[in-house]
């Protein structure tokens, strides 16, 4: 007999009793708000992470991204295929590309990372980013010790958990993240970062700039 | 089955060692005060935190129950998106399977994520003893391994550790897995972080092959979920070429929707925040991003055994978020090496006497490391009665009873004596009486490494008869905290 069958067997002769209706009445959002309130929160709460959060208009994004950048240091960054050239306009970078050929350690030596992302949520302060339109693959996001993702609001932004599963694909690869890498392993002292990115910054694109 | 890993003294007997010190007490009293009121305001920011309890507890349950029909699900999802699935009855034969998947790739090396199964089958010993390295690449993990130590929280396995006792470790380990410590390196957890950085990042960006556990499976769609803090999650699940994931059957959930109760429950209860800073999320796998290789490898090893018990299945709902173990008046004072099992606290105390049974005078004394006042049951985000468990337990152990093991129903004889509880009777009376010449005994154990004993005294002795006594630190947990911190509490994690 097989190890699945065996355990398949096991299994069956294991359970009995009654079966459990999952109760669905929990909440799928917690509170009413406005997308301007929903912003508010997401910010709030990226904040409360130590992540850093920018508001721009379209027109202020190429010179927001080129001072976050130039106040970084920055010379190198690494972009998805995809990311809409005038965001790096007024930069004074080298711009990085994912390519297939590239190896993780090359990736490495690239100072920060600007992507977009699939979508935020505001009860979590959470970014989801999904490989899709303009975020690249996982990698990137990863490995470059300074992250700028732009949110769109309020396109891409959602209240809470559910909403958010309730738009997202399951079969593309999904990275959430929210704050940056923490840890607070040695006597319980919180460092930002050991792996990831130890700076974020985020910027809500649209809604209200500044 | 899984042995008792060695240096395993039986719970009264190691709980001796880590209790009755007023200052410890009172600050570790402090710690887990903090982190129960940050916990609860976390829980409470949601006005439907019962409702998403009861759910949650709701979908485990209905997944047991048609435990098959999931798992079967799952599978198949698996193999449509590109992975490979594979079962494993015990310890042993998942460590073959992740033996041979790593020596097929051709690599002598691993990296991997923090996982309470692959620690449960000794999954590191194991592949050692095939000649493959493996690096654990959680911080706190690292620390233990690079220590000769092991975990003693499920959250923060280090927490054991002073800051200098980890610099040393650093500077005497490190350079002997790979990348040294940096010359000077001084004890500033900001220090150590880096260094820990620096050495893991190495193995990160060349590692071929990685091995993790999963928080959740969705059998509907095949998605894998980690949830994770520092990154390395998320370095060893995308960047190698191979990931080979080693679940227990019990992590899965049947539709992807049902996240939403978890993904809202496990950080809140877990670490106190509204989410962890890196959840991971694929199935099977990706043209062009990630590893090019996905194996699934879903262990069995006591977990059926549990589900045939209709009070103690229950435990198989646990989603390991470490919040019974934060209110326990027990585990606060024994301290998680006591428990003698990857699993510590109130958790620990019921599912491993189920997973691996009661015959060894550990697991027949876990069901007594409880004072039952009810503490897990309340903060548990899955609702698992861990009191009737243990009441249950107790019973089985006193009285013997049908249980089944590896698939078998038998009889077990009631543990000769009631072993168990005497043993538990003998510390109790040990520590009350003697605390003084109890703490002064430890602290000579920690200061004088080379007087070491070889044998415990008094209830100890038997499990010393067969086994090394474990080494311990130089300075005890307890006096590094009273010398650190006084009497001033800190913010548990
Ligand atoms: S038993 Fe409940 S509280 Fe304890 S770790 Fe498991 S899920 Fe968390």
């Amino acid at each position: 007999m097989s190890t699945r069958d065996l355990i398949l067997g096991r299994i069956r002769r294991a359970v009995d009793g009654p079966d459990t209706e999952v109760p669905r009445d929990y909440l799928r959002e917690h509170g009413a708000r406005t997308p301007e309130q929903s912003a508010d929160l997401l910010a709030a709460h990226l904040t409360e992470y130590r992540a850093t959060v920018h508001r721009a208009d379209e027109d202020d994004l190429p010179p927001l991204l080129a001072r976050l950048l130039a106040r970084r240091g920055s010379a190198t960054v690494l972009v998805p295929p995809d990311l809409p050239p005038h965001w790096l306009a007024d930069a004074d970078v080298t711009v990085v590309h994912d390519l297939a050929a590239s190896t993780p350690l090359e990736l490495d030596g690239v100072d920060s990372v600007v992507t977009g992302c699939a979508l935020a949520v505001a009860e979590t302060g959470t970014l989801v980013l999904d490989a899709g339109p303009e975020q690249g693959r996982r990698r990137i996001t990863l490995i470059p010790d300074h992250h700028v993702c732009v949110v769109r609001i309020p396109d891409r932004l959602v209240d809470s958990i559910p909403q958010a599963l309730d738009r997202l694909d399951p079969t593309r690869p999904l990275t959430w993240i929210s704050g940056p890498s923490a840890t607070s392993d040695i006597e319980l002292d919180r460092v930002e970062g050991v792996h990831g990115p130890r700076t974020l910054e985020v910027v809500l694109l649209g809604g209200s700039a500044q | 089955m899984t042995a008792i890993p060695l240096g395993m003294p039986a719970f009264p007997t190691a709980a001796r060692d880590g209790v009755h010190d007023e200052v410890l007490r009172a600050n570790l009293r402090h710690a887990t005060h903090t982190i129960r009121d940050k916990r609860a305001r976390a829980v409470a920011e949601l006005a439907d935190w019962d409702r998403l309890r009861e759910a949650g507890k709701a979908v485990k349950d209905h997944t047991l129950r048609h435990l098959d029909r999931y798992l079967l699900e799952l599978e198949e999802s698996v193999t449509a998106a590109g992975g490979t699935v594979h079962w494993a009855a015990d310890a042993d034969e998942a460590n073959r399977i992740v033996t041979a998947l790593v020596l097929a790739t051709g690599e002598r090396e691993v990296v991997k994520v923090k996982s309470m199964a692959t620690q449960e089958i000794g999954l590191n010993e194991a592949l050692e003893a095939a000649g493959i390295a493996a690096y654990e690449t959680d911080l706190a993990e690292l620390i233990v391994q690079l220590g000769h130590d092991r975990p003693s929280h499920i959250l923060v396995p280090a927490i054991h550790r002073n800051r200098a006792e980890i610099r040393d470790i650093f500077r005497t380990e490190m350079a002997s897995w790979g990348r040294p410590a940096p010359d000077g390196l001084g004890d500033d957890p900001r220090e150590l972080a880096e260094a820990a950085r620096l050495h893991l990042r190495e193995k990160f960006l060349r590692a071929k092959v990685a091995v993790s556990g999963a928080n959740f499976m969705v059998a509907e769609t095949g998605t894998m979920v980690v949830l994770e803090s520092e990154g390395n999650g998320r370095m060893c699940l995308t960047l190698p070429d191979t990931l080979i994931s080693v679940v227990g059957i019990e992590k899965v959930v049947p539709t992807f929707r049902d996240l939403e109760i978890f993904l809202q429950t496990l950080p809140r209860s877990s670490t106190a925040e509204r989410m962890n800073p890196y959840t991971t999320m694929w199935t099977g796998t990706t043209d062009g991003d990630g590893p090019t290789a996905f194996h699934l490898v879903l262990l069995d090893n006591g977990r059926t055994d549990t589900l045939a018990d209709a009070v103690g299945r229950q435990a198989l709902r646990c989603i390991r978020c470490s919040a019974c173990l934060n209110v326990c008046p027990v585990y606060e004072r024994a301290g998680g090496h006591a428990y003698g099992s990857v699993y510590p606290g109130p958790i620990g105390a019921i599912l491993s006497p189920q997973l691996r049974g009661t015959a060894s005078e550990i697991d027949a004394s876990l069901p007594y490391a409880s004072t039952l006042c009810g503490a897990c049951y309340e903060v548990c985000p899955v609702a698992i009665d861990i009191p009737e468990v243990l009441v249950h337990l107790r019973e089985r152990v006193a009285q013997g009873g049908p249980v089944t093991r590896e698939g078998i129903r038998v009889r077990i004889r009631p543990a000769r004596g009631h072993t168990a509880e005497r043993a538990a009777m003998r510390a109790a009376r040990l520590l009350l009486d003697r605390p003084g010449a109890l703490r002064a005994g430890e602290r000579l154990l920690s200061r004088a490494h080379r007087l070491r004993p070889r044998r415990l005294p008094g209830p100890g002795r038997a499990w010393t008869d067969s086994r090394e006594l474990p080494r311990p630190p130089a300075e005890s947990f307890r006096d590094w905290w009273t010398r650190e911190r006084g009497d001033r509490g800190e913010e548990h994690r």
